[in-house]
């Protein structure tokens, strides 16, 4: 297992130097000079130059990507072209909201998912069953921006119970009013999410529930629920970590559409205005620091599936299937 | 068992009839819609009758004839996507499924990490690069999902290569061509066709999300997204062009999944019953 897991690191440390090189390069790629955006309209070819020098963008660019790499190595995430700000702090600030808004999601969205999806599969020959089926069924397919709409007019607009967008501007020295601004855009995301995941935590329970070993168990004499504890958790879990793990990766990104329906200062609108701007600096920050997430997330999903299951050791990445 | 494949057909025709309904719904707006995309002559947030079906929007435009085009853009980023996925994703699953040792590894490590990366995040990036247009929204949701098909397809392969019937065909002289085109898609087309529908629905959903952020299709020619977010301060004073939009995307994203599910049982017996 300790071999598995240096294994492993090492994969997540390319992943990340390839990843970082994708990212220079693609944003490289976007039309529009920066320094456009520094200069007013019709400026003379010198003060564009300056406003170039000034930002380094004349430089060549494997020069520009050893400095950036020589910033991160140092935990600088530079800064930005537009308002001069660092970008880390500015970073750390915004994933003051989104974080807790995508665990808060998660946490949610496995509470509901795991037992509605356990229940939809042992009792898929009742009308519960097929009801909590067809509605991970509708679920799947309403995006997530429109649900979002939808909450806010009932529970916000008519009703007024919580705050239709927007967070505190002191953030989380308000913590009740911070969290009631977290309420609909948390639900909006974990219910969208646990439609999804209902179906693989469905899928997986039918697997083990026409198994050899849970009938072998029983046979003998292992009550179901124990059968299940013992044999059904552990072989049901592995397929759905590994789902859970991109889950929770694409919500921390995916964030981006729900914190615009809610005006959320998050990750997501800062990527939004980057790229609009051209903040090259902002935009690779926080692009950078969610890929950082992705691969940890998927390198402790990878961990905790050969944990559960000893037969994956040998395999370098992703789970069963 | 009769009763399951009446059942399993069942999805299929209801599948059919909804999304066929959207369909209808585009192809008449090829050649008709009730009023100018552009013509603001109906008032604003005039509500429903009253020569308009479902009333106008903000700008006085008639909501239905949006609704059509809608239905019209919708049909062409998913067929868009799945084109472009279809194609990247299996030319270089059928690749990767060849190669062995350390350039699978890399290549099965590559589509990885670009899964893990969200489909809209790419979409934002390329849309980007380009320009808000339907072809870039469409370009870029088709490339983030030649990953999901590339590994799809990439897994298949190799399942079918391992076969002995892959060891027969080599050993009596077929070349790889040959084997590609004539043991190995006809034997992973039942579970592709499925996927490929799925993720129409799910470019539909990503077209949507991206046109909502002001990165799809521009006006007049709008799509249901960017109707919904024209809609969203409206909400309570006129609820049809924040509902209709909505209630077509999610019945069209139903209708293309039970069609996907009813494929599946239709093709693939062995999974009936799951999912």
């Amino acid at each position: 297992m300790a071999r598995y897991i240096l294994r492993r690191l090492a994969f997540l440390l390319v992943s990340l130097a390839l990843a970082s090189v994708v990212l220079f390069v693609l944003l490289r790629l976007l039309p529009g000079d920066p320094a456009n955006a520094l200069t007013s309209v019709g400026a003379a070819p010198e003060q564009i130059a300056a406003a170039r020098h000034s930002i380094g963008s004349d430089r060549p660019l494997p020069e520009q990507f050893a400095h950036w790499i020589g910033q991160l190595a140092s935990g600088d995430l530079g800064t930005s072209f537009i308002s001069s700000l660092p970008v880390g702090p500015e970073v750390g600030a915004r994933l003051r909201v989104t974080v807790p808004l995508t665990l808060a999601a998660f946490v949610l969205a496995v509470l509901i998912a795991v037992p509605a999806g356990f229940l939809a599969a042992y009792k898929r020959r009742t009308w519960y069953g097929a009801l909590l089926n067809g509605v991970s069924q509708l679920g799947i397919a309403v995006p997530v921006f429109w649900l979002g709409m939808v909450l806010i007019a009932v529970f916000a607009l008519n009703g007024g119970w919580l705050p239709a967008g927007g967070f505190p501007q002191d953030g989380w020295a308000e913590p009740a009013e911070a969290m009631r601004s977290l309420v609909l855009p948390v639900a909006t995301i974990a219910l969208v999410m646990s439609a999804s995941l209902i179906r693989y935590v469905r899928s997986a329970t039918l697997d083990v529930l026409g198994s050899d070993y849970l009938r072998t168990a029983r046979a003998l004499g292992s009550s179901f629920g124990r059968a299940m504890w013992r044999h059904g958790l552990r072989n049901a879990a592995v397929p759905v970590i590994s789902i859970l793990g991109i889950e929770l990766a694409s919500t921390l990104l995916g964030a981006v559409v729900v914190e615009s329906v809610y005006a959320l200062p998050g990750l997501g609108s800062l990527l939004a205005t980057g790229i609009a701007q051209h903040d090259y600096p902002v935009i690779q920050g926080v692009l950078f620091v969610s890929t950082l997430a992705v691969l940890l997330i998927g390198f402790a999903a990878d961990i905790l599936q050969r944990i559960i299951d000893p037969r994956l050791r040998g395999r370098l990445s992703g789970g069963a299937r | 068992m009769s009763r399951p494949s009446t059942r399993h057909s069942a999805t299929l025709i209801a599948g059919c009839v909804t999304a066929g309904l959207i369909a209808l719904l585009a192809l008449v707006s090829l050649l008709w819609v009730p009023y100018a995309p552009d013509d603001t002559s109906g008032g604003r947030l005039a509500g429903p009758g009253g020569g308009h079906l479902l009333g106008t929007d903000k700008l006085g435009r008639d909501l239905f004839t949006q609704l059509m085009t809608g239905s019209r853009i919708a049909f062409e980023a998913g067929l868009g996507s799945v084109l472009i996925a279809a194609a990247i994703g299996i030319t270089l699953g059928v690749l990767a499924a060849f190669t062995r040792g350390w350039l699978d590894d890399t290549l099965a490590a590559l589509l990885d990490i670009l899964i893990a990366f969200p489909t809209l995040l790419l979409a934002m990036l390329v849309v980007a690069a380009r320009s808000a247009t339907l072809a870039s929204a469409v370009l870029a949701i088709g490339l983030a999902q030649s990953a999901v098909v590339g590994r799809l397809v990439r897994i298949l392969v190799k399942r079918v290569l391992a076969q002995d019937y892959i060891t027969a065909a080599r050993t009596s002289g077929t070349s790889w061509p040959r084997i590609v085109a004539g043991h190995v898609l006809p034997n992973i087309w039942p579970t592709l066709v499925v996927n490929l529908a799925l993720q129409f629905g799910l470019a539909i959903l990503a077209e949507a999300g991206l046109s909502y952020l002001g990165l799809g299709a521009p006006p007049p020619n709008a799509s249901w997204g960017r109707m919904l977010q024209e809609a969203q301060a409206t909400f309570t004073t006129a609820p049809a062009g924040a509902l209709a939009p909505g209630i077509l995307l999610v019945m069209l994203v139903i209708g293309v999944n039970l069609i996907a599910d009813g494929l599946r049982d239709t093709l693939d017996p062995a999974a009936r019953g799951r999912r």
